[in-house]
């Protein structure tokens, strides 16, 4: 086996653990390249299925190239396309830059408050009706117990400490220093009541093992990735005000994979273009900790 | 297409402070392996914070391990040589964190073991080569660190060279090579130093190089764990996938299989894929799923074998080496919960060989708990015979974990099958039998009174039957009869309720033992007690016969049946009328439990 083919078959083993042992299952969908091959490897694991829904955290600050290309997949694919969002900050307009708060309390309020509470059901969850194309209140405000995440250990440090299977509390928080053991693809399914489980199928791909997959499996990728003309495009997506683009004539996957590869992005590290990760002391620990994605 | 490289995992253990995570930063600062933000990121820290730059801040990213100034997690990094792609697995020294240096180890292929020339081999320097031969790693090379602080000398390095090696030896580990390296200086690490002329071998680098791949599995024996069976049917697809990975081994459409422990058999229809050509044959590692060719009825955590190949053992005991990890001891007869390969069973600790102190490698015998960081041999009895192989034959067999209260908290190896002595279940009867005091009423006495034997009438069968309705009816003819008869209709709500607040695998087979004991109890009285509960197999049939013992019980089956005829008395369809059932589970009744077979009961 290639190390592509080994990287699919862990991936697909720990989707198909989770969702034997996962009652209340769903996949976190942020649009971006690593969550769409997630996404990818679902089909691949369940034989063109995708059996839980896929859940967005809609910040309405990104891009939004990037919320037509969710809405066009989730038709496209018959997802159960579900998305969640802090309504009252974005009423009150806490937000950077509009609202007189930092970028890391942003993040806090329209990622992780949101996240929490969407995962939880205690804030409403918007789910898309096929029959009609639009989302509609979710009746379903059950809490889920396994999230399955496309976070990858060489994006930052402290991801590279990340499980497989990783616990989270009550409040969603993540103890670090008291890590469930995980050996032998035996992962940690069991949880007590109130907490969930955090599961992370792409933990060992890096960000050119995306590029290469997505290439190999030809899974259709948002135009932000490729640049459109004005020598620039985007290498990881976030929201406006705090994702930059990246100076890039890659236009097409390979070029894509190529300047990973070899060319100028070989040695840079893919997140230098988020902003609030240098605010938060040189990792995402402190956001993670609080249920950061 | 991609030029395909080798990749390999490496694991770097050692006793804390010896210098593992200096050893991993300038391995990626001197290969080049380093992002441009990463160094960056941490020297500006560094700066920030007023302190000297170090190798080591490089992987401890995190703001506790920095401030505490040991790992505490595995962290992973990645780096290349001309030869392969590596992973980096930093594993913490600490004790406390032992289970985080398994979790990281056990996904290496190979260890660079860390000693401190200036403090030398430590009670974790024994531990951790004590794991490393728990966990199967035989590509290991020692790295004897921080050789700037013995003056580079060869005496130093000699002298552990020979302590450890012989430590080594009797674990039947075999390193590869031992390294005088000076971490922080970058002595022998990518280059041979001018510091130590005596030293000629090879570098840290190359003795990476020079690891052995894992051979491939694909001619072993087929060992396909059931993971799970597919059918989206309101999906409109109806295919029936038996879906997990090959572990070891070759699947090829065609081949006769077999499924352990339940013996169920069928062929390979097709092998399942989605956006890919298709595939006759698949091998060892792949992910995948096949159709049947027959309707069988198994269950995730099977065992799935070529029927002309080498089979699993099938047992209820094995002896194993556990490792333990849980800040509770193991104790003896205490239901844990037992997950090999993609089985999980309730599981007990049922005797204690002998107990290891890893640092030193003496044994305790007579030790009844397994206390946290002991490794023990000991032997496991599951509640029901599983499939397995020994470790050092087909080793994703021959593995598992144990969980207490949602953690894992031990792991283990099989060493062999266990056949003789009696199970626990066994055990428990016979002691129960001893302190029964029995009534002065005999059974006879009470056969004459109510004019029929006791009896435990079970009725499985798929959920959607109408066992329970049968059940109630029967109870009531009974009961207008005369006889003494009673519905026990709590079962199914009881099992569902526990199903979702308690440990699924646990608590099914617990509720069945405590039936069987209440069974046993009823039907000591010379009552004719009837039950309903869905999906019984035929072990938990099993167990709940024994437990009733010696008085008699029935199994119906309503509905379609994944059971054995022989553990089955009545078969019924689904489609019969009520009375029609009744009608027949009287006719066996009358057989064997009247006193007289004149008697109508």
């Amino acid at each position: 086996m290639n190390k592509l083919d080994s990287l699919e078959s862990q991936s697909v083993y720990i989707l198909r653990e989770a969702y034997r042992e996962f009652k209340s299952l769903a996949m976190l969908w942020s649009i971006g390249k690593d969550s769409t091959v997630l996404l990818w490897l679902s089909r691949k694991a369940f034989f063109g299925h995708v059996p839980f829904p896929l859940v967005h955290i809609d910040t309405s600050y990104k891009i939004p190239e990037m919320i037509q290309y969710r809405d066009e997949l989730a038709r496209k694919w018959k997802l159960n396309m579900v998305f969640g969002q802090n309504t009252k900050a974005l009423t009150e307009k806490k937000t950077f830059p509009e609202g007189a708060i930092d970028r890391i309390a942003c993040c806090r309020a329209l990622k992780s408050e949101a996240l929490k509470h969407t995962l939880a059901g205690d804030w409403p969850r918007f789910r898309m009706n096929h029959a009609t194309g639009q989302y509609e209140l979710d009746k379903n405000t059950e809490p889920y117990t396994g999230v399955i995440v496309g976070a990858r250990a060489d994006e930052e440090g402290s991801r590279s400490k990340e499980r497989y299977f990783s616990p989270r509390d009550k409040n969603n928080e993540w103890d670090i220093g008291d890590q469930p053991p995980e050996l032998w693809n035996q992962f940690k399914t069991d949880f007590a009541p109130g907490t969930h489980v955090r599961i992370h199928p792409l933990l060992d791909w890096t960000e050119l093992n995306v590029w290469e997959y997505i290439e190999r499996e030809k899974i259709p990728m948002t135009k932000l990735y490729f640049d459109q003309g004005d020598g620039k495009r985007y290498r990881s997506l976030g929201c406006f005000p705090c994702t930059f683009s990246v100076e890039s004539k890659a236009k097409t996957v390979a070029e894509i994979v190529e300047e990973l590869r070899s060319g100028k992005f070989a040695n840079i590290a893919e997140r230098s273009g988020r902003a609030q990760d240098k605010e938060d002391g040189g990792g995402l620990e402190t956001l993670r900790r609080d249920g950061y994605m | 297409m991609t030029h395909e490289r080798e990749h390999m995992n490496v694991v770097i253990v050692g006793h804390v402070d010896h210098g593992k995570s200096t050893l991993i930063g300038r391995l990626l600062a001197d290969t080049g392996a380093l992002p441009e933000g990463k160094l960056e990121a941490v020297k500006a820290n560094c700066e920030r914070n007023a302190k000297p730059f170090e190798y080591a801040f490089l992987l401890d990213a995190l703001k506790d391990e920095q401030s505490q100034g040991i790992t505490i997690d595995t962290a992973r990094s990645f780096f290349k040589s001309k030869k392969r792609d590596y992973i980096i697995i930093d594993a913490p020294g600490h004790i406390e964190f032992l289970k985080n240096m398994v979790s990281g180890a056990a996904r290496a292929e190979a260890a660079l073991l860390v000693i401190d020339a200036h403090e030398g081999i430590q009670e974790n320097s024994k531990r951790h080569g004590y794991m490393l031969s728990f966990l199967g790693i035989n590509n290991i090379t020692v790295c004897i660190n921080k050789m700037d602080l013995v003056q580079y000398q060869k005496a130093v390095y000699n002298r552990i060279k020979e302590e450890y090696g012989n430590f080594l030896k009797e674990l039947n580990l075999k390193p590869s090579a031992f390294i005088p390296i000076s971490a922080r200086e970058g002595d022998n690490m990518v280059h041979l130093s001018k510091r130590m002329p005596w030293y000629q071998r090879e570098t840290i680098l190359e003795a990476l190089d020079s690891f052995k791949m894992a051979a491939a599995k694909d001619e072993q024996p087929l060992r396909f764990p059931l993971q799970d069976i597919y059918r989206f049917t309101e999906e409109e697809d109806d295919r029936r996938i038996f879906a997990g990975r090959i572990e070891t081994g070759r699947l090829h459409v065609g081949d006769e299989v077999i499924f352990y422990p339940s013996f169920k058999q069928s062929r390979v229809k097709s092998i399942e894929g989605f956006s890919t050509n298709p595939v006759q044959e698949m091998a060892a590692g792949q992910s995948t799923g096949v159709c049947l060719a027959t309707q069988i009825y198994v269950k995730p955590g099977e065992i799935m074998c070529k029927k002309l190949e080498k089979a699993p053992h099938l047992s209820s005991k094995f002896k194993a080496n556990v490792f333990w990890m849980g800040r509770q001891p193991m104790v003896k007869n205490k239901k844990y919960k037992l997950k090999i390969a993609t089985l999980q069973i309730p599981v007990i600790l049922h005797e204690i060989l002998s107990v290891l102190d890893a640092s030193e490698l003496s044994s305790v015998k007579n030790k009844s708990t397994v206390d946290r960081h002991d490794v023990a041999e000991c032997v496991l009895e599951t509640m029901k015979p599983v499939g397995f192989d020994i470790v050092t034959e087909i080793s994703e067999t021959g593995r598992f974990v144990i969980v207490d209260q949602y953690e894992i908290v031990g792991g283990g190896i099989i060493l062999a099958p266990v056949f003789e002595g009696q199970t626990s279940l066994q055990e428990q009867i016979q002691q129960r039998e001893q302190n029964w005091q029995r009534s002065e009423i005999t059974p006879d006495k009470r056969f004459l009174k109510h004019q029929h034997k006791s009896a435990f009438v079970i009725l499985t069968g798929p959920a959607d039957t109408d066992k329970q309705k049968i059940a109630k009816a029967l109870e009531e003819e009974l009961f207008k009869l005369g006889k003494f008869a009673y519905f026990l209709g709590i079962s199914n709500q009881l099992m569902a309720a526990k199903d979702s607040s308690q440990d699924r695998t646990l608590g099914k087979l617990e509720q069945i033992q405590q039936l069987g004991e209440m069974a046993h109890m009823m039907t000591d009285a010379g009552l004719i007690l009837l039950t309903s509960i869905s999906n019984l197999d035929e072990f938990e049939l099993k167990m709940m016969k024994e437990l009733n013992q010696p008085n008699k019980t029935f199994v119906i089956n309503v509905g379609e049946s994944h059971l054995a005829s022989s553990s089955v008395d009545l078969f019924i369809p689904d489609q019969n009328s009520l009375e029609k059932s009744i009608q027949e589970i009287f006719k066996i009744l009358l057989k064997a439990i009247a006193l007289d077979p004149e008697y109508t009961i």
